[in-house]
């Protein structure tokens, strides 16, 4: 479980986060969205710790992340797993080479042990026989499954994702979305998806933070969301014609 | 507009940068594996345009020597003599090293420029990796270790085109070679030598240091790139005055 408890994060005199307070649980698909410029990157980086609050605790079960020695701060790194939005492979590496690299670093496996366990993380991934092609031969899909794969190649608790659907069509998205949800419940990790993919939101939404201008401004279910009144987050959830029209469907089918 | 405190705090930020970069890498197998290679990368890849460079340089320095100090009263194998200085004392140690800021530097601060501005450095920090230390400093080391042999082999390509100038009739073999080793002073070579080490650890570490801090896109990965080439000129030619002023005097 990750904890958010009263998060400020200023740049120059300008905030960025006001006061955030959120409880991520295990086993849960938790997602933070938002409006671009509302924050999420900005916050889930400060979760990782590529950015240092300004004020405020991150708890991960219960380990102050901000108070941890650097050493402890560096051992609880390992348990996490991150896929970037843009893949963030290492392009002079192979596939393989890419999933095998937190072992390489981390793990005291023989060599023929560290090649199985990243094959079957890319079997897992459904990536099976791209072993030996470089990230640029791959299709952007492809790329985001190989970084899911070298994020859960260690087993990891905890799992961030940011944007992992930006730049992908509504199918190749559907697909990573049901691998992130089906690796968050079959292991029991903590994942934290950072998103403004409606479908995401609609799809795998256990626990969802809305941002707006820095403040976390609801919290709830997919299945709340519709529901949900408040006008920023109407604002960015129905801004579509679509979604509106759905909207109106659903008030109407709850009035009568 | 550069100012002193600019200075100064660019100056704190690569003390810091490097602090990071000069401790125990985490893993040694995969540190060695990247030592090898940036050798490979960083000096294989340049011994050609280092050969090239060298033998026209060499022979082009022995042309002008003896169309400068035409004399009754000098002897001809002062030009050898003099060919040789200058390839063992300035040009292989330190204009084949700022030739070689050009390239190498620009490499290097593209190549971290644009793993940072992909994520890539971000993605080695999350794992919790040392991402200064593992990606830095094998490039550092491998620098270090390949300079003094490219300017070996730059020497040793001064010498031939300075040799192949024979072939113009201008001074015969016997002559240059006579030059070559009049009075040889076994300890400008070892400042050649530790010219180029330092050196070397100046173009990676300043180099290292303009791509892994780049903010932005690729633009900025453009101007990292050149203020690196720039930077390490500046600042080999500022210790070269340096070393030859320590090194030389007796």
């Amino acid at each position: 479980m990750i904890e958010i408890q009263h998060l400020y994060k200023s740049f120059d005199d300008k905030d960025v986060l006001k006061d955030i307070n959120a409880r991520f649980e295990n086993g849960q698909i938790n997602l933070i969205i938002g409006q671009s410029g509302s924050g999420k990157t900005v916050l889930m980086k400060n979760i990782v710790g590529l950015l240092t609050p300004t004020e405020g605790k991150i708890l991960y079960d219960g380990r102050d992340f901000c108070a941890l020695s650097k050493r402890d701060r560096i051992l609880l790194r390992r348990e996490m797993g991150m896929i970037f939005q843009s893949a963030a492979l290492f392009d002079s590496m192979t596939v393989l080479d890419n999933v095998m690299f937190p072992l390489n670093m981390f793990s005291d496996m023989a060599y023929e042990d560290r090649v199985k366990r990243a094959q079957v993380c890319l079997a897992r991934v459904n990536l099976t026989g791209t072993d030996r092609k470089y990230p640029g031969e791959l299709s952007g899909g492809m790329q985001k499954r190989v970084a899911i794969a070298r994020a859960i190649v260690l087993q990891p608790r905890y799992l961030f994702c940011d944007e992992p659907n930006s730049g992908l069509d509504p199918r190749t998205s559907l697909v990573i979305d049901e691998l992130i949800a089906g690796i968050t419940h079959e292991d029991n990790i903590t994942t934290i998806v950072n998103t403004h993919d409606m479908n995401s939101v609609m799809g795998i939404g256990e626990n969802i933070m809305f941002i707006c201008e820095g403040r976390a401004e609801w919290q709830g279910t997919n299945r709340q969301i519709m529901a949900a009144r408040n006008k920023a987050l109407e604002d960015f959830i129905f801004a579509s014609d679509i979604l509106r029209q759905a909207k109106v469907a659903y008030d109407n089918a709850h009035q009568s | 507009m550069i100012t002193l405190k600019g200075s100064l705090m660019e100056l704190g930020r690569y003390v810091q940068l490097m602090g990071r970069v000069l401790s125990r890498p985490d893993r040694w197998r995969m540190f060695m594996r990247q030592y090898v290679t940036e050798m490979f990368q960083l000096g294989y890849n340049s011994i050609g345009i280092v050969l090239i460079i060298s033998f026209f340089i060499g022979a082009v320095i022995c042309l002008q020597i003896k169309l400068n100090i035409q004399s009754p009263w000098m002897p001809r194998m002062v030009v050898g003599y003099t060919t040789r200085e200058i390839m063992l004392l300035e040009f292989s140690s330190s204009i084949m090293c700022l030739i070689l800021a050009g390239k190498v530097g620009s490499n290097i601060a593209s190549e971290l420029g644009t793993m940072r501005i992909t994520q890539q450095i971000d993605a080695l920090d999350i794992m919790g990796v040392n991402s200064a230390n593992y990606l830095v400093l094998p490039k550092v080391l491998g620098l270090m270790t390949i300079m003094p042999i490219l300017v070996t082999f730059s020497v040793a390509a001064g010498i031939l085109g300075a040799y192949a100038t024979s072939l113009m009739g201008t001074t015969t073999l016997a002559e240059l070679t006579e030059g070559f080793r009049y009075e040889f002073n076994q300890w400008f070579f070892w400042c050649g030598m530790i010219k180029a080490v330092v050196y070397a650890f100046i173009i990676a570490s300043v180099s290292s240091y303009k791509g892994y801090s780049v903010e932005g896109g690729s633009v900025e990965v453009g101007k990292a790139s050149t203020d690196a080439v720039v930077l390490s000129s500046v600042l080999v030619l500022f210790a070269d005055v340096f070393l030859t002023q320590i090194l030389t005097t007796k």
